[in-house]
């Protein structure tokens, strides 16, 4: 079909699952139809979804890994420059960089920087907070969070059509098909 | 270090059991990490009003000021303020990233306008996107990969406050495995004072089931066993050492004016909980939560003995004196408990106090066809 849209373009069309497996089986699905530009929404992490839709992202373990590097550098220098440049104190001749005493907090400041930065990479490479997303303009997508699982296909897909994608997801034997709007 | 210590169990069983793929900690993590949190803020207190100048405790922070003065980084006590930091900073990190996916569940069945408006802001916009699952997850692993090592550096460093210093008794190298399994116990002894009651109260019998406080029970003994090790160590020390002051420290501990409380500490500690290798004791709800109650007056006593043994007659005789708690000593300390029993209720009547998400994900009627963990 190559109907002209009359309607307002949407954000895409939105399926309702009842558990997991149908999910997976829809995502599937769609992905051997040739859409791409799709999400799957669900109250639980599914393991299978991540492979089914093709994601990849090892981003937030890399930022962690930075951050844990910052925080031991940053703490061990900060502490050698204090003792050593800022406000050198000679004590009997000891050294002023004084290695095993500075461990302890080394290790305090790296864990601290590697934990904050893996809790705000997740929030940030997820977009995180949108108080505002097209999704939930689907009454029933408050399930999301519940029970229910949801399949999206977007239209900016080149693949969509607004017509053919909401009956091919109708095809996957959904609990409901609904047209999301922006 | 009593506090710290209870704080302890909340990060063990949410991070050490992720790491370990024990199904059954879902049940009880959120509970155990709101109790950390919460220990760790009572625990706050005690530095800080001790410090002589609490007003002045900003001092302890390296920040550039006016007099270009920096604090020692060799002490013990700036090591604490680290760690304790550190501790409750990545404790709340860990405990609100857990919260996401379930404040977005109570955003979506609020009613009233003011409950969505604030789980609404709380939950990030959060949707379930299989993408952020994804990194939700690996998150999730990697805090509490870091939260591990953290809990027992925590202590150790708190057990490095002693074992730094000279003074008989505190100087040994037992002291952070010791501390750390000391941690541990009462931790986990508090956890189930805790949760005996709730439980029962709030009809979660099905949810936090028998078998997770069998499972404690257990770890409980566990810990108890090495902290009996420590004791026996500690003994063991103070005459292999032959250091004069080392043996009058262990000798007057025993026999010393404070000789009852070490005594009610051992009966406490290492007597009460044997009973625990008999299955049905770690059934009886009743007879665990009076278990676990005594092992919490036997960790606090054993910090009391710690403390105050060590100190009251040290290296000269005319220093010695007697110590005995004043009527600030004990308002410090009940208020404490007060604040720590305030939270523990406002977080029980407010937040979820079990991990929705992750019950959804053992519970068969959701049909998920994951391998029940």
């Amino acid at each position: 079909m190559t109907s002209v849209e009359l309607k307002p373009p949407i954000y895409g069309i939105l399926a309702e699952f009842d558990n997991s497996d149908d999910l997976v089986e829809a995502c599937k699905q769609a992905r051997a139809a040739g859409y791409r530009k799709m999400d799957a929404y669900s109250p639980i992490p599914v393991e299978d979804l991540d492979e089914v839709l093709h994601l990849h992202d090892n981003r937030v373990a890399l930022f962690t890994l930075l951050g844990g590097l910052f925080g031991c550098f940053g703490g061990f220098g900060l502490m050698s420059w204090c003792s050593a440049i800022a406000y050198p104190l000679n004590i009997g001749g000891r050294p002023l960089i004084s290695v095993p005493m500075l461990i302890p907090i080394t290790f305090e400041t790296t864990i601290l920087c590697a934990g904050l930065t893996a809790a705000i990479s997740m929030i940030v490479l997820n977009g995180l907070p949108q108080p505002y997303h097209p999704v939930f303009n689907v009454p029933r997508f408050a399930a999301a969070s519940s029970n229910k699982f949801f399949l999206c296909i977007e239209s900016e897909d080149p693949k969509f059509h607004r017509h053919d994608t909401a009956r091919f997801l109708e095809s996957l034997n959904p609990d409901e098909v609904a047209e999301v709007a922006h | 270090m009593w506090w710290i210590g209870i704080g302890h169990a909340g990060t063990l069983i949410s991070a050490i059991l992720l790491l370990l793929n024990q199904g059954w900690r879902n049940a009880i993590n959120r509970f155990a990490e709101a109790m950390t949190l919460f220990a760790v803020a009572c625990a706050g207190q005690f530095p800080i009003l001790h410090m002589g100048r609490p007003w002045l405790g900003y001092w302890l922070i390296p920040y550039p000021n006016t007099m270009a003065l920096w604090p020692q980084f060799r002490s013990p006590l700036d090591w604490d303020v680290f760690a304790v930091s550190t501790y409750a900073t990545i404790s709340v990190v860990f405990w609100y990233v857990g919260l996401i996916p379930d404040l977005a569940s109570l955003r979506d069945k609020a009613h009233k306008r003011y409950q969505q408006v604030i789980f609404g802001a709380l939950s990030l916009g959060w949707r379930g996107s299989a993408m952020h699952w994804m990194r939700y997850e690996k998150a999730s692993l990697v805090l509490a990969g870091l939260s591990t090592p953290l809990v027992v550096s925590v202590h150790t460093v708190v057990s490095f406050d002693f074992a730094i210093s000279i003074i008989p008794g505190w100087h040994t190298t037992i002291f952070p495995p010791y501390f750390v399994a000391g941690a541990i116990y009462s931790g986990f002894a508090m956890v189930l004072a805790l949760m005996i009651p709730v439980r029962r109260f709030y009809g979660l019998e099905d949810l936090i089931t028998l078998q997770h406080m069998n499972n404690m029970a257990k770890v409980m003994l566990a810990t108890g066993l090495i902290v009996a090790y420590g004791y026996t160590s500690e003994v063991f020390f103070a005459w292999y050492s032959a250091n004069n002051f080392e043996r009058f420290m262990m000798h007057n501990r025993q026999f010393g004016p404070y000789a009852p409380f070490y005594w009610c500490l051992i009966f406490c500690n290492i007597i009460t909980p044997q009973f625990l290798w008999i299955a049905k004791v770690r059934m009886h709800m009743g007879i665990l939560f009076v278990i676990s109650l005594i092992v919490n007056v036997g960790m606090w006593l054993e910090r009391f003995v710690i403390v105050i043994t060590s100190l009251h007659r040290d290296f000269v005789p005319s220093s010695w004196g007697y110590y005995s708690p004043t009527r600030w000593d004990w308002a410090v300390y009940i208020g404490t408990i007060g604040l720590f029993m305030t939270l523990i209720f406002l977080f029980v009547r407010v937040l979820p106090m079990i991990t929705i998400f992750e019950m959804r994900m053992l519970v068969p009627s959701g049909r998920v066809k994951e391998p029940v963990r």
